[in-house]
């Protein structure tokens, strides 16, 4: 049930995680309502704090100031945050915005400050971010746990922070009004003062007398209309820490008397230290300690050279156990196999058997293989256990779940474990997974060793550390009529589930089918054209830990349906555009960005000799995502992307320049994949150990990114993810036009 | 051993196979050069020795004794570094981990080639990773650096009268 901990011999986690699935729940359609913290909350949570302060969504320094100076009942240390504290406006004019959400690259840090802002009405220049603390109210909103993923940061907060943001602004006018002797009606707000009449206040000369004030219920939302912030194309708040070296991630953290570790994991998965022999590692200079925790053998160190140098000197001897019989080779085999075989059905409409009888369908097979997340930033994390508590710094998407696991495995109540959430290095999902293992490995080296200690992977310790995103197979089958439309469709899924024996798996496995296996293939808009169809799946299990992957289960289905779609056009003889636009319904979102794509690339207009073009269009996330990909093939069969133009309907955009940066990112990353990446497996090991042979996307491959948005007034989708999908498929599609070969198995080599 | 960095001497007691990127991280305390690979293979390491971008995860620190090392802290006092300023304008970074060693690589290609062109960008920048997918915008900040170099350059220089 649990392959993941078990790994790890941590099997009593397994409790932890149980209690904390009680509070998690997946729902895309919370209502607005739920979403917006009422004064009720505001008031309950201050309650807690304070009594002399009611507001916790509004913090001056002041009033900080004010109960720092108050006798600490236990803690000797700075107060907690309000938990539910998004606004913090200082003395000095200052706005700061603790985000709840981790910035990882995907512009958070300045996209979700804006809806604040936006509310707030406060000078944009004077606004500042930082991450905020582990706490129940950071909760996501329709996840029910403080994390961030699934490409919905924006849509899930939006309502809540513009709530957040107007309450505030309320609460600052009513202060100004009374100060003036006036009514809040005759105040306005205009970047960060409150004017009435002659009078006029800066929102930090205000910030200590609002603070003082119940904040009000049912503040009023600006129309969208005259929003001056969202929508208007804005610049990173995070650049310059970034570009100077001053912006702080996991691996930069420093501590008190902290040391370095670097830990010796099983060589193959599921495999157990028999013993080992310390000797020589103790032997290194700067080595301070070496300590056995449940996934190895820890050596720590004054720096994190002493600590490699001592890791690689140790003598261990592993029961490597049946994980050594893996290899991906018989893996894609028995896939294969079990793509010819019935699976448990996801969508199933009409009669496919019957439709297939006696037809000849269209057959294609589809592979993609495993495939780590590799972010540039190594898994890190900094422990320090202190008398009345713990504190973790670390760069990471799952906040509640790291600090549930690291309260159990240290005997703590969860608020005892303090959460320092810094930069990340990227994320991509890796930095988001059940057991949390990055951080509770260090939360048990700290344990074991009694000392603060910063746990740091390798470049190989990540290639080599599992959750990867899985292997798979799919099985496509069709008919045509004689419009060239299919009449009769199948899909076989065959791959490992990455939410099987997680605390996700009673929401997202129903009937025995994980839906982020078959996410873009069951609920592929061209099925609805169709009259008889089926998608249905087999989940192997593996003791490979599985993940989900920048766009989860689209990382493959995109691929899939994307390329098969154009198989069927050319089976029909017909245009790769104009086939996908009879499939899809007229006033379908795919089609607005497809036609969107068409026209800024000028698609069927003559392309340089030896060039081709590829088309897909893959709704995810709630975003709906065309790329036109142009490729060329050089004489050593390499492929090279010229140019990708992209059109998103991501449904109101709160900063352009984040959909641009996004689209252009999750395009290259899945050119990674379509070009370069695999991760295989010997005898139970990987066969790629880092950047040398684990290969990704470089700069002089990486072709120009035309990002086009669909204006669009429909339901707000994600970002992060979306762009990822069709890329593969695009440049697939690309390359047959271009070569006249289909190549149906990722990183895409031409015969 | 001593080691000069960004202008100031250290005097620091490593291993002789210990590599510059952890003396710098682990023993002096400049965090802004990153480990990425530890073989030479993501550039997020890259410093300079004497003005000459190498891989600081790959070099032992004995070996550069008595000569002048920069790292991103030492680039420039405040970010007014042209590739800084041009990163920061043209909004390169996202998660920004690898971009300390892109700065630092584009900071050494335009001290040799003030206008680059795209040819001398890939040859100079392609060892630099970036996972986010930022290098269509690091090339356009390589440009636009040279354009603020070339501007810089123009107003510092008197006038030439014809």
């Amino acid at each position: 049930m649990w392959p993941n901990l078990s790994k790890d011999g941590n099997a009593d986690l397994a409790g932890v995680i149980d209690e904390l699935a009680g509070n998690l729940r997946v729902d895309r359609e919370t209502p607005a309502e739920t979403r917006i913290p009422s004064r009720r909350d505001f008031l309950k949570t201050g309650a807690t704090l304070s009594a002399g302060l009611v507001i916790a969504c509004f913090v001056p320094l002041g009033a900080r100031r004010a109960f720092a100076e108050e006798p600490a009942p236990a803690v000797a240390k700075p107060p907690p945050i309000p938990p539910n504290a998004f606004i913090r406006v200082a003395p000095d004019n200052s706005v700061t915005v603790l985000l709840k959400h981790s910035e990882m690259g995907q512009g958070v840090w300045t996209s979700i400050p804006m809806v604040v802002a936006e509310e707030l009405d406060c000078d944009w220049s004077q606004v500042r971010v930082e991450h905020a603390p582990a706490a129940p109210a950071y909760a996501h909103t329709a996840f029910g746990i403080q994390m961030t993923g699934g490409s919905t940061s924006t849509w899930e907060s939006f309502d809540q922070l513009r709530h957040a943001g107007a309450t505030a602004r309320a609460m600052l006018v009513m202060a100004a009004a009374q100060k003036w002797k006036m009514q809040p009606t005759e105040c306005k707000t205009e970047n960060g003062f409150v004017i009435c009449g002659t009078h006029k206040a800066s929102y930090g000369e205000l910030a200590d007398a609002a603070a003082k004030l119940t904040p009000p219920d049912g503040v009023a939302l600006k129309d969208a209309k005259d929003f001056r912030i969202i929508g208007k194309p804005t610049k990173r708040l995070d650049s310059k820490a970034k570009v100077t070296g001053r912006a702080e991630f996991g691996i930069d953290v420093k501590r008190p008397n902290m040391v370095v570790a670097v830990v010796a994991r099983a060589p193959v998965f599921g495999a157990k230290v028999k013993s080992f022999d310390a000797s020589k590692a103790k032997a290194v200079t700067g080595v301070v300690d070496v300590v056995q925790v449940p996934s190895g053998i820890a050596v720590l160190g004054k720096h994190f050279w002493a600590a490699k140098q001592g890791r690689d000197a140790l003598t261990i001897d592993w029961d490597l156990g049946a994980g050594t019989a893996l290899s991906t080779v018989a893996m894609r085999e028995d896939y294969r196999k079990q793509a010819r075989t019935p699976g448990v059905v996801a969508k199933k409409a009409g009669g496919v058997d019957a439709a297939f009888k006696g037809a000849k369908p269209i057959e294609a097979e589809y592979e993609v293989p495993f495939l780590a997340h590799a972010p540039m930033e190594p898994e890190n994390c900094t422990v320090e256990i202190g008398k009345d508590g713990a504190d973790i710094y670390t760069g990471t998407q799952f906040q509640t779940m790291d600090q549930a696991l690291s309260a159990k495995i240290l005997g703590l109540k969860p608020e005892q474990v303090r959460i320092h959430t810094t930069f990340l290095g990227g994320g991509f999902g890796r930095r988001a997974n059940p057991t949390c293992d990055y951080v509770t490995e260090a939360v048990e080296v700290a344990k074991a060793s009694g000392k603060t200690v910063k746990v740091v992977w390798t470049r190989e310790d990540d290639i080599h550390g599992g959750y990867y995103r899985p292997m798979w197979v799919s099985r496509m089958r069709a008919t045509l009529g004689k419009d060239g439309k299919p009449v009769a469709w199948a899909h076989t899924i065959v791959g490992q589930s990455i939410i099987a024996g997680t605390p996700f798996a009673p929401m997202m496995i129903k009937d025995g089918v994980d839906a982020t296996s078959v996410e873009g293939a069951a609920d592929s808009p061209y099925l609805e054209s169709v009259p008889a169809h089926l998608v249905d799946l087999h989940s192997p299990s593996s003791p490979i830990p599985v993940l989900w992957w920048r766009s989860v289960g689209h990382s493959h289905t995109g691929f899939v349906v994307e390329s098969f779609v154009d198989e069927l056009a050319h089976a029909a003889k017909q245009d790769p555009l104009a086939y996908r636009r009879a499939l899809l319904p007229e006033k379908s979102r795919e089609r607005r960005a497809l036609d969107l794509a068409a026209e800024k690339f000028g698609w069927g207009k003559p392309l340089p000799k030896g060039h081709g073009a590829g088309i897909a269009v893959h709704q995810s996330f709630g975003s709906y995502v065309a790329q036109i990909a142009e490729v060329s093939v050089d004489d050593k069969k390499q492929i090279r992307v010229h140019r990708v133009v992209c059109a998103i309907d991501c449904g109101p955009v709160v900063n352009p320049l984040t959909v641009e940066a996004q689209m252009q990112s999750g395009i290259v990353y899945g050119l990674s994949a379509a070009l370069h990446s695999e991760l295989t497996f010997k005898e139970g090991k990987p066969e790629q150990s880092n950047f040398h042979n684990y290969t990704v996307m470089r700069l002089n491959e990486a072709p120009q990114v035309e990002v086009h948005i669909v204006p669009s007034t429909a339901k707000m989708g994600g970002c992060g993810e979306p762009g990822t999908p069709p890329s593969a498929p695009a440049v697939a599609n690309a390359v047959f036009a271009a070569t006249g070969q289909r190549l149906r198995k990722l990183p895409l080599r031409l015969a | 051993m001593k080691l000069s960095v960004n202008g100031q001497e250290h005097e620091v007691d490593v291993p002789a196979d210990m590599p510059l990127l952890w003396v710098l991280r682990d023993v002096i305390g400049l965090t802004g050069t990153k480990f990425g690979c530890g073989i030479a293979q993501c550039g997020a390491c890259t410093v300079h020795v004497d003005g000459a971008p190498i891989r600081s995860c790959v070099t032992p620190a004995v070996a550069l004794a008595g000569k002048q090392i920069t790292t991103i802290e030492g680039l420039s006092k405040d970010g007014e570094h042209p590739v800084q300023r041009a990163w920061i304008e043209a909004d390169v970074v996202q998660c920004g981990y690898c971009q300390s060693g892109q700065v630092m690589a584009a900071a050494a290609l335009l001290k040799q080639k003030p206008a680059p062109t795209d040819a001398d960008i890939d040859a100079a920048m392609s060892g630099n990773i970036c996972r986010c997918g930022t290098y269509q915008r690091i090339r356009a900040g390589v440009h636009r650096a040279a354009d603020l170099m070339k501007l810089a350059s123009l107003t510092e220089e008197p006038t030439h009268v014809a």
